[in-house]
């Protein structure tokens, strides 16, 4: 399966067709959807959409009950289970009872989780998919690649093969021609059909309606023109009032296509007259397939918020390389990782969701609030939990905790590799089965003296003012203690003292991004004690990974583990750290530091770290303090995607890391500027090491040496 | 928020236009259909389906119509180049028109034909989506339409094309002095 699963990857990345339509598709995206959500709140919007859908999570029973009043006193017959095999049977039997022959569909991202389509046609109905996508993929033999455009992954001209083979006849790859060409075969289908059935994009419970959103008009015509309407719609999609609708439908065409709304919304409630003058045989199943068991869960009751909009795909750097298919046969993406988890099992997700590199550009545009790559590490975690650690990567924690064994083996390496760095910073080639990590990357040399040693020899002013702890983290201490040393010349000028506590070790991450988490709460305890030992104003970290480990993750880590004794110390370090750039800001602003007057130092661009971004938020200060030292910032395209390091994601997945490497030395390239500035030494590590292979001349710095070197005298 | 509608529904490749009469309406709705070839032929007749505006009309102008069909059957409407009904509201921020659709013909003949002519009273016009949910009764209205722009897919290649399984053009035509059902 591994292997599998590796060489799925590697089909979709070497599949052209595919890589060029999605990184077009999402270059674009980002654009029309900030154009589409132009004059709105956003995040008072998705506050209220998280809201109302969070309670009809809480209240799935009472509302189900409620919606299957309201729909049957307007003559539907609502059908609940909590199992999809009893769905499958339920709709055959209508089907049979009623002699029904072809059925046409509107897109259904239930009925795919189901598997209807063969199910119905082994019983010898004839299943038409309607939406264009859908229909494409029904003839290609295959599943959809994304939860709104389930056909993005193919081209033209496989479409036009596609449908040559199908109305006999050599088509060009006419885009206009071909949705012609689809119109025209499937309007007698509609028109033919004996039963028509939908998904639902809500369920109102105070009114029975369901709410059905379609660009296309197929929806339209598949509840129309049957004399049978079956609507499957997963419990999920349940809200309590009509006018949740409002705030539904302002995001999910905005934040799924980036328009203000689809072409067609139908809101239907109860029997309405078939052309014939008799009624709509109405059925809505409400299915549950372990939806209540996500609802119970106090973590992943958030993934029921989902409005189905996709757009955790669409910003994905991860999906625009891969595609929908590595992901597996319905679900895709972020949230699919989530929803596969939950509808298939917990073990279903064991490969795809080592796909995410943690960067949270979803969390930042979902518009229902899901902490999407919060849940995907719940889910490492509870693998874990349930095989356990793999036995090579224990070895590997217990090394990583032993800073001295720790430095010693990588300067040992370091060494070794002597022949590999040609006396130069880099690493740019390992031998066998390593070779991958230096595929389009050097890696840095490890440094002879680790910071922690180098830290010794430093002469700091007597009777500074105040003091700060500094916390270095893995890289500055083993292959980037220059950054270490701009950072004290730094807060010296400042009047501020810097500690450097011997007993602090690795932050964490690595341990907690593997789902290691009792390991990371060893880290944590160790780091806290370390760090709170001394009495200081601040906790200082030039590194934003690090820093949230020390103000966010040590807390989550515990909670998630039920460890609330330590609780205390931990809300007591979070309260004192702070990242370089924010302390160094304030210094300025507080007057205690000055920096060179008048200087023209040229132009420059920054790389967003995905942490210093999304989740501690301070991408304005390093652009300010770059600017006032007299640089000409010039933001490059996507400043804020991930470079695709992502701790150990690029040694796990190097041929994911790769390309999304090269598209950020483009963005950088492209500005003009000689030099680039970021917050973050495992973005420098990358970006440096891929500059290096490039040739480009373009330097890459953290922006702590570029600021050591501005201080007035 | 006509001006505001207008703007939102263009935006989407809908066509508006705004008459003061249900006379001067029909005057265009006439140029429009002997321009668009509207005949007794099979794939060129149109369809319209029964509404407030036809009852403040004079119907013998309509009767000069050839291929123009009151009546209006499924076979009718699948086969029709155009389609005429009208809409109950509009909404000014998406440039949407809403309509109790609950009578099935007001869908087949804004669904199945070529072009969709949707006249609207003037008086019929909010400026969003929750002021609109707060004036219909689904309970009253088993089928809710709300229509923004012609069809539209992006399935092949994210290239929008407009007319899939619904109309290529939507004509909306508002009218200040029309009567509503709602």
């Amino acid at each position: 399966m591994q292997q599998e699963f590796k060489q799925s990857i590697d089909k979709a990345l070497h599949n052209a067709n595919l890589t060029g339509a999605l990184g077009k598709f999402s270059e674009a995206y980002k654009v029309n959807r900030a154009k589409a959500y132009e004059g709105i709140d956003f995040e008072e919007l998705r506050g209220r959409i998280a809201t109302l859908k969070s309670f009809a999570a809480s209240h799935l029973v009472e509302l189900a009950d409620q919606f299957q009043r309201n729909a049957e006193a307007r003559g539907a017959k609502v059908f609940r289970t909590s199992d999809p095999v009893k769905v499958r049977e339920y709709i055959l039997k209508v089907a049979q009872d009623n002699g029904v022959k072809t059925v046409v569909k509107s897109k259904s991202m239930a009925t795919e989780e189901i598997h209807l389509n063969p199910y119905l046609e082994k019983a010898g109905i004839e299943v038409g998919e309607t939406d264009l996508g859908e229909w494409i993929i029904q003839l290609a033999g295959q599943t959809p690649s994304h939860m709104v455009m389930p056909a993005i992954h193919m081209t033209k001209e496989e479409v036009s093969d596609l449908f040559s083979k199908e109305v006999e006849e050599r088509l060009t790859s006419d885009i206009p021609r071909l949705v012609k060409v689809a119109r025209e075969q499937l309007r007698p289908k509609f028109l033919q059909a004996d039963m028509g059935i939908s998904g639902g994009n809500m369920a109102v419970a105070e009114t029975g309606s369901i709410v059905l959103v379609t660009n296309e008009g197929n929806a339209r015509l598949v509840t129309s023109l049957p004399k049978i309407h079956v609507a499957l719609v997963g419990i999920e999609k349940l809200v309590e009032k009509f006018s949740d609708i409002a705030p539904i439908l302002k995001a999910l065409p905005r934040s799924a296509t980036a328009q203000l709304l689809t072409s067609y919304v139908s809101i239907i409630t109860g029997q309405t007259p078939n052309s014939d003058g008799s009624m709509k045989d109405l059925h809505i199943i409400l299915m549950d397939n372990h939806r209540s068991e996500m609802a119970a869960d106090p973590m992943f009751k958030e993934a029921m918020q989902c409005i189905r909009c996709a757009s955790c795909l669409n910003v994905c750097p991860i999906f625009r390389l891969v595609g929908g298919h590595v992901f597996g046969k319905v679900y895709t993406g972020g949230i699919g990782t989530i929803l596969t988890a939950w509808y298939d099992e917990l073990k279903s997700s064991e490969y795809i969701q080592g796909l995410c590199i943690q960067c949270g550009a979803c969390k930042d545009v979902c518009p229902a609030k899901i902490d999407i790559p919060g849940l995907i590490m719940e889910i490492r975690r509870r693998l874990v939990k349930d095989q356990g650690v793999p036995l090579l990567q224990k070895s590997i924690y217990s090394v990583v905790n032993n800073r001295r064994l720790f430095h010693g083996l990588l300067r040992a390496a370091s060494v070794a590799g002597k022949p590999f760095s040609k006396g130069t910073k880099f690493i740019r080639h390992l031998p066998l089965f390593l070779a991958d990590l230096t595929d389009g990357r050097s890696l840095p040399a490890i440094a002879a003296k680790p910071f922690r040693d180098v830290f010794k020899t430093i002469v700091q002013p007597k009777n500074l003012q105040e003091k700060a702890v500094f916390y270095g983290g893995c890289l500055i201490d083993f292959a980037y203690p220059e950054m270490g040393e701009a950072l004290v010349k730094i807060l010296n000028k400042a009047g501020v003292e810097v500690l450097f506590p011997e007993g602090q070790t690795c932050c964490g991450a690595p341990a907690r991004y593997n789902g290691a988490y009792e390991v990371a709460a060893q880290n944590a305890r160790d780091n806290i004690e370390a760090l709170l030992a001394e009495q200081a104003t601040y906790v200082v970290s030039a590194c934003p990974t690090c820093t949230v480990a020390l103000n966010h993750e040590f807390i989550t880590t515990f909670e998630s583990l039920g460890q609330s004794n330590i609780m205390p110390r931990a809300r007591e370090l979070a309260a004192k750290t702070v990242d370089f750039s924010t302390l160094v800001k304030k210094l300025i602003e507080e007057g205690r530091l000055t920096l060179k007057d008048g200087q023209h130092l040229g132009k420059i661009t920054y790389h967003d770290s995905c942490h210093l971004k999304r989740t501690l938020h301070a991408e304005q200060a390093p652009r300010q303090l770059l600017q006032q030292a007299g640089y000409e910032l010039s933001e490059m395209f996507e400043c804020d995607t991930c470079c695709g390091m992502g701790g150990s994601y690029s040694l796990k997945l190097p041929e994911i890391s790769a390309p999304i490497l090269q598209r950020k030395l483009k963005n950088i390239k492209d500005t003009g500027a000689p030099l680039v500035a970021m917050d973050c030494p495992g973005c420098v590590m990358q970006i440096r090491g891929g500059m290096d292979q490039d040739g480009a001349p373009v330097r890459v710095q953290h922006t702590a040496e570029l600021i050591a070197a501005q201080l007035k005298d | 928020m006509y001006d505001q509608f207008k703007t939102r529904a263009e935006g989407v490749s809908a066509e508006v236009h705004r008459f003061p009469t249900p006379a001067t309406a029909l005057d265009f709705i006439i140029g429009f259909l002997r321009d668009e070839g509207v005949a007794d032929a099979p794939g060129r007749r149109a369809v319209w389906a029964d509404c407030p505006f036809l009852a403040s009309i004079d119907r013998e102008q309509l009767a000069e119509i050839k291929g123009l069909h009151l009546q209006v059957s499924r076979e009718q409407a699948a086969e029709a180049h155009v389609g005429i009904s009208q809409m109950d509201w509009a909404l000014a921020d998406t440039g949407t028109l809403a309509q109790d659709a609950s009578a099935i013909d007001k869908r087949l003949v804004s669904t199945l034909p070529f072009i969709h002519i949707a006249l609207v009273p003037t008086a019929g016009l909010n400026p969003d989506m929750p002021t609109w949910l707060t004036q219909v009764q689904p309970k009253e209205m088993g089928y809710l339409s709300l229509i923004t722009g012609p069809s539209r897919t992006a399935d092949i290649e994210r290239v929008l094309t407009i007319g899939v399984h619904g109309p290529e053009r939507l004509i909306i035509i508002f009218v200040d002095e029309l009567g509503g059902t709602h």
